[in-house]
């Protein structure tokens, strides 16, 4: 420990590597931290997508945590009760519930899910058996009548909330819930703004460790000092000229990531490449929009910023090409790569128009690649990726 | 200077040695086996044995066995080296590569040697060259032979099933009725081509350009008339088109060399 300048007692600021390894870990370093909350009584309400208004249950004083999806670990359990031929993801997250494996999961006092794609929607069905699971109708496309509906979704969890827990959600802590929402997000989002730089001052693998990590932080307060604190860290470092050298810069884009699908970031990484963004549900999707905190209904503004979500579930989905085609500017992308988990019907159809987007009004080379959570395709992602990168 | 460019794939393994003016001075084939790493000593060998040892070299390797090759300069992709290969053999403008392999099949569309978009087969043998190897071993022939016998088939025979093993039960029970094994042989090639044409509708361009066929099948030319026939295209392919890949490796190690030494 040392003393800063205003006499606080501060931990020693860590090296860079270190810092991206405690963010790796913290998924597992949470599962003491979501034990002690439970035994002081804090409610734990678990969820598996972007969509899940976090700030409803923070509001009611509940900790939000995202439950395990990204392990195929759990799979052939699942597939005991799925089919074979669904979504990685959907598998793994009822392999993880179904088994008790994960520790989120089994200290949730309740579980919200969306009614995002057919494959989620059907399989909270089956979660409902065994758990208490909430699912919100999420509309599927975007304009007024849809954000009546969703608002209405929005209300009607907090009605839930309030009557599982036994507390009085008011609009007073709504709105401080909002606040920290934002703040923590604003964080993240300034801290993906240091791969603008090019050269890159660290791996996209690194970035997106902290990324990932941080949705186990628990207390939302402390986020945007910590993440700040690396922010600021990591210009300093470049600033003295720490950084990687100059590679093809490649913008990643589709379904969400993490666990077993990082080897595609390592694809990406170990064949020249540098992964400069996220335009998935482990970046952009998750923390890119905020809620208007000016707003006379802050219900909502809620509802607004969640609906505005560029997911391939909406139809049509403009959002996904105004933050692709944003992000693809702000980043200086060499190319954009697209992972689609198999079987993901919206992703994988959507694909076409991504394609075009990107290599007929951007202009630069675009790549489709669909994986599972096995690591049996290495051998055909690295050749794929690693062709992709000669393109440029 | 020499420049070698060794292609290792998952049937066969291609040697290519150009001199400084771009002229293949060797070129070999091995069958790589069990293993890359077995196939890479018996290159290695055989290297040896034509350039000397004294001999000066650079060397790019490809294909999936290519790390198998330590003491290469570079490794590239074989999608990069058979664009790069398939335009030194047909010209350079814009031409539409399909490489079949024996695991993998591409389609790449090529402009002045630079890949401008590609796919690949899915995890699936269907459309390679892995789903000849069994059939043909099924009719009891060479993939060679294959061929031939299709040349004299009698009816367009289908085969449905796009899954190697169920085409595989699939041919049994068509011989099991008394089909000939030339309608079977004309039947699994066709199989292969449908497959290929899929892939190749992906590409955005796939009318204008001219198309070229690289990999295992180059030398089977009534295969490519199928395969034209099936493209409503014609296809076009020679014999040394078997070692684009090894060209195309053989050139970009030509190319990085005289581009670093100025």
């Amino acid at each position: 420990m040392m003393t800063n300048r205003k006499g606080i007692c501060m931990e020693v600021i860590k090296d860079l590597p270190e810092v991206f390894d405690t963010f790796a870990e913290q998924r597992r370093n949470s599962f003491l931290t979501v034990k002690e909350y439970k035994e002081k009584g804090i409610p734990i309400v678990g969820s598996y997508c972007s969509y899940f208004p976090k700030e409803i249950a923070m509001a009611a004083g509940a900790a939000p945590v995202s439950l395990c999806s990204t392990s195929g670990e759990t799979i052939p359990e699942a597939e005991k009760d799925l089919p074979r031929n669904l979504c990685p993801l959907i598998k793994s997250s009822y392999g993880f519930a179904k088994t008790q494996k994960c520790p989120y999961f089994y200290f949730s006092d309740l579980v919200v899910g969306e009614t995002t794609c057919d494959g989620k929607k059907k399989m909270y069905e089956l979660m409902s058996g065994f758990k208490d699971v909430h699912i919100m109708r999420l509309p599927d496309k975007q304009d007024e009548e849809a954000l009546d509906a969703w608002e209405k979704e929005i209300l009607k969890l907090k009605d839930v909330i309030e009557e599982k827990f036994g507390t009085n959600i008011t609009d007073e802590k709504v709105r401080e819930a909002v606040s920290v929402n934002n703040q923590a997000n604003l964080a993240l989002e300034a801290l993906c703004t240091v791969m603008r730089h090019d050269p890159c001052p660290i791996t996209g693998h690194d970035l997106f460790r902290v990324l990932n990590g941080s949705q186990f932080k628990f207390d939302r307060k402390k986020l945007p000092e910590e993440i700040d604190t690396l922010r600021v860290k990591i210009e300093s470092d470049y600033a003295g000229g720490r950084m990687i050298d100059r590679r093809p810069r490649i913008l990643i884009t589709g379904c969400p990531m993490g666990g077993a699908t990082e080897k595609v970031i390592d694809a990406v990484e170990d064949n020249g490449g540098i992964v400069v963004g996220f335009e998935n549900c482990s970046g952009e999707k998750n923390f890119g929009i905020q809620v208007d905190e000016t707003a006379d209904d802050i219900y909502r503004a809620i509802a607004r910023r969640y609906l505005d979500i560029g997911c391939s579930v909406m139809s049509p989905n403009p959002n996904r090409l105004k933050t692709l085609g944003r992000m693809i500017d702000d980043y200086h992308a060499d190319g954009v790569l697209e992972m689609d988990l198999q079987t993901c019907l919206t992703y994988e159809v959507e694909s076409a128009k991504i394609r075009s987007f990107v290599t007929g009004e951007k202009g630069i080379p675009y790549l489709q690649v669909e994986t599972d959570y096995s690591q049996s395709d290495i051998g055909q992602l690295n050749t794929r990726i690693a062709a992709f990168i000669e393109m440029i | 200077m020499d420049y070698i460019g060794i292609d290792i794939g998952s049937t066969s393994a291609k040697t290519v040695v150009m001199d400084h003016e771009a002229n293949i001075i060797h070129s070999f084939i091995v069958p790589t086996g069990w293993s890359s790493f077995d196939a890479e000593k018996r290159i290695e060998e055989e290297l040896r044995g034509r350039i000397g040892k004294s001999g000066q070299f650079h060397c790019v390797s490809t294909g999936y066995g290519r790390n198998a090759v330590s003491w290469a300069d570079r490794r590239v992709t074989e999608i990069t080296c058979h664009a790069k290969g398939a335009s030194f053999l047909f010209g350079g403008g814009s031409i539409n590569v399909i490489d079949i392999g024996g695991q993998d099949t591409k389609v790449i569309s090529v402009s002045s040697g630079k890949v401008i978009e590609f796919f690949m087969n899915e995890k699936c043998a269907a459309g390679t060259g892995k789903f000849l190897e069994v059939l043909s071993g099924r009719l009891n022939i060479s993939p060679e032979e294959l061929d031939h016998l299709a040349e004299r088939h009698t009816e367009d025979l289908s085969i449905s099933s796009m899954c190697t093993v169920f085409a595989e039960s699939e041919v049994v029970s068509l011989a099991g009725k008394g089909e000939s094994k030339e309608n079977l042989a004309f039947g699994v090639l066709r199989s292969v081509a449908e497959k290929v044409a899929a892939l190749y509708g992906r590409l955005s361009d796939p009318g204008t350009s001219r198309i070229v066929l690289t990999g295992g099948l180059c030398r089977h030319v009534f295969f490519h008339k199928i395969l034209s026939d099936t493209l409503m295209q014609q296809v076009t392919s020679c014999p040394s088109a078997l070692y684009a890949g090894a060209i195309g490796a053989a050139l970009l190690c030509r190319d990085f060399n005289t581009i670093s030494q100025h």
